[in-house]
């Protein structure tokens, strides 16, 4: 059984439809990706998943259980964490704070030490300036200590929004690389990401939305090779 | 063919971002020119430098044979170019009439009071919200909304419609019906710019298509060469040798 199943799931924001009946699975331990174009519902579909914004309809289950309604601190305390799009870090607090908020749920602040390290190792760079204030670190650092500070809440499903966007080539590629990390050591992940070849080369699974639907889905392996997905994108 | 709209180099930037650089391309009068683009590429920058909004700092723009680049949006309208945008703002406190009436006072003709509110049941009409012109802009349904948007423009009797995506929150049956309305705008012999990121859409009723990245046209040309085009597809999908590097290293 997936660990969360999203089952036919619409909302939007006041009368505006966004998601249209989308329907998405999570393995546990796997690497799962969401791609699509500008506009067509993968941050809605993340806000809703979370419970920052209420489904119109559908279901959400995560481990056996229905979720769909909860709020988004009960669903933070459950395990499921966000890195959002555009980072949202406490730009005057350290680096070192705003790992200490990621960490400031119940279950995560007993963890808290395995967890620092774990990030710390996992970027060296975020040890050397840790009483540096967020805000003047470079967008590549940025990024690096939001998905840090997600480690930190000690996730059962970690979703990332964004992870390239906005950053040089090198940098996105150091953050992948961190991203085949945390695959490795069995973290269960939702990547929505605008650069498709870098998703689909690290996940498992993969999801192609196309205006609020999932229009396709399958083996990352096979949607890389699979002409469809260009054609979702540039509407043939 | 008669250029509608010329823009020759057209340059904008916002501090230490380069929001649009040398975009240049001639429209035909009575095409209809789909402008489309990942995130941030520019596209509404690029209506707000055609509009007046935002002068270019570099560049010419050219409208009806005569060099706009320094005009005011409001000098402009009166020239005959009309937009639509994106968050829709009605005057929400006006009927849905009186609302299209603002669009013809101010428009291309300027006229008075008695001739816009002829010329707004006219526009109601061709857009399918005559039945609700007494009615206050603010109970229009977005889709309805978006009709508001059009009609407003075209009551300005304009000879250019910039059109700022036109299409986005709207249903399916909705999308083929503006998409109808759009066509039949272009039967009026009025010329089109639209922005617009439902692909089947653009692709369908474009005769032509530019594609912005990061302010730079990368690409121009019919549909179908253009979603054959290696570079727009690594706009839209990330340059495929980064996704090699990083499984050269496995």
């Amino acid at each position: 059984m997936a660990l969360l199943e999203v089952k036919d799931i619409t909302s939007g924001y006041g009368e505006v439809q966004i998601l249209w009946g989308s329907s998405l699975a999570l393995e546990k331990g796997k690497l799962t990706c969401l791609v699509g174009g500008n506009g067509v519902g993968k941050t809605t579909l993340l806000r809703t998943i979370m419970g920052l914004l209420p489904p119109w309809g559908g279901a959400i289950n995560f481990d056996g259980k229905e979720v769909s309604r909860l709020p988004a601190y009960t669903k933070a305390e459950m395990g499921l964490v966000l890195v959002p799009e555009g980072r949202q870090l406490f730009t005057d607090m350290t680096i070192y704070e705003n790992l200490e908020m990621g960490a400031s749920n119940q279950h995560a602040r007993p963890k808290f030490a395995r967890n620092l390290e774990r990030v710390y190792e996992m970027f060296p760079r975020l040890k050397e300036r840790h009483t540096q204030k967020a805000g003047t670190l470079s967008g590549g650092e940025q990024q690096m200590l939001a998905v840090a500070r997600g480690i930190m809440a000690d996730p059962t499903i970690l979703f990332i929004d964004e992870l390239s966007l906005g950053l040089a080539p090198v940098l996105v590629l150091q953050l992948f690389e961190s991203l085949k990390q945390l695959r490795e050591l069995g973290m269960t992940i939702l990547l929505v990401e605008q650069h498709v070849h870098l998703a689909l080369a690290i996940s498992d699974y993969g999801y192609v939305i196309v205006e609020g639907k999932i229009q396709l889905e399958g083996p990352a392996r096979k949607l890389i090779k699979d002409k469809h997905v260009r054609e979702a994108y540039l509407g043939l | 063919m008669t250029i509608l709209l010329s823009l020759q180099g057209v340059s904008k930037r916002f501090g230490g971002l380069q929001a649009l650089s040398d975009v240049t391309f001639d429209l035909p009068q009575g095409q209809i020119l789909g402008l489309i683009g990942p995130n941030g590429a520019g596209k509404t920058t690029l209506f707000n430098a055609i509009n007046g909004v935002y002068p270019p700092e570099k560049g010419r723009i050219v409208f009806h044979g005569k060099d706009v680049t320094r005009f005011k949006p409001y000098q402009l309208a009166r020239m005959g170019m009309a937009r639509t945008h994106q968050i829709v703002r009605p005057l929400n406190e006006l009927s849905v009439r009186e609302n299209v009436m603002v669009g013809a006072c101010f428009g291309h003709e300027s006229q008075n009071l008695g001739n816009a509110a002829k010329i707004a049941d006219e526009v109601l009409e061709f857009v399918g919200l005559t039945s609700r012109a007494d009615q206050l802009a603010s109970s229009l349904n977005v889709a309805q909304k978006k009709r508001l948007e059009m009609a407003r423009a075209l009551a300005a009797r304009p000879y250019l419609l910039l059109l700022d995506e036109v299409l986005a929150g709207l249903n399916h049956s909705e999308i083929d019906n503006m998409i109808q309305t759009v066509l039949k705008i272009r039967e009026q012999g009025i010329t089109i710019i639209m922005i617009e990121h439902v692909m089947k859409a653009v692709m369908n009723v474009s005769d032509r298509i530019i594609v912005l990245d990061y302010g730079i046209q990368i690409a121009e040309g019919n549909p179908e060469n253009i979603t054959n085009d290696p570079k727009v597809i690594e706009a839209y999908l990330g340059d495929p040798r980064l996704a090699e590097q990083l499984l050269e290293e496995d």
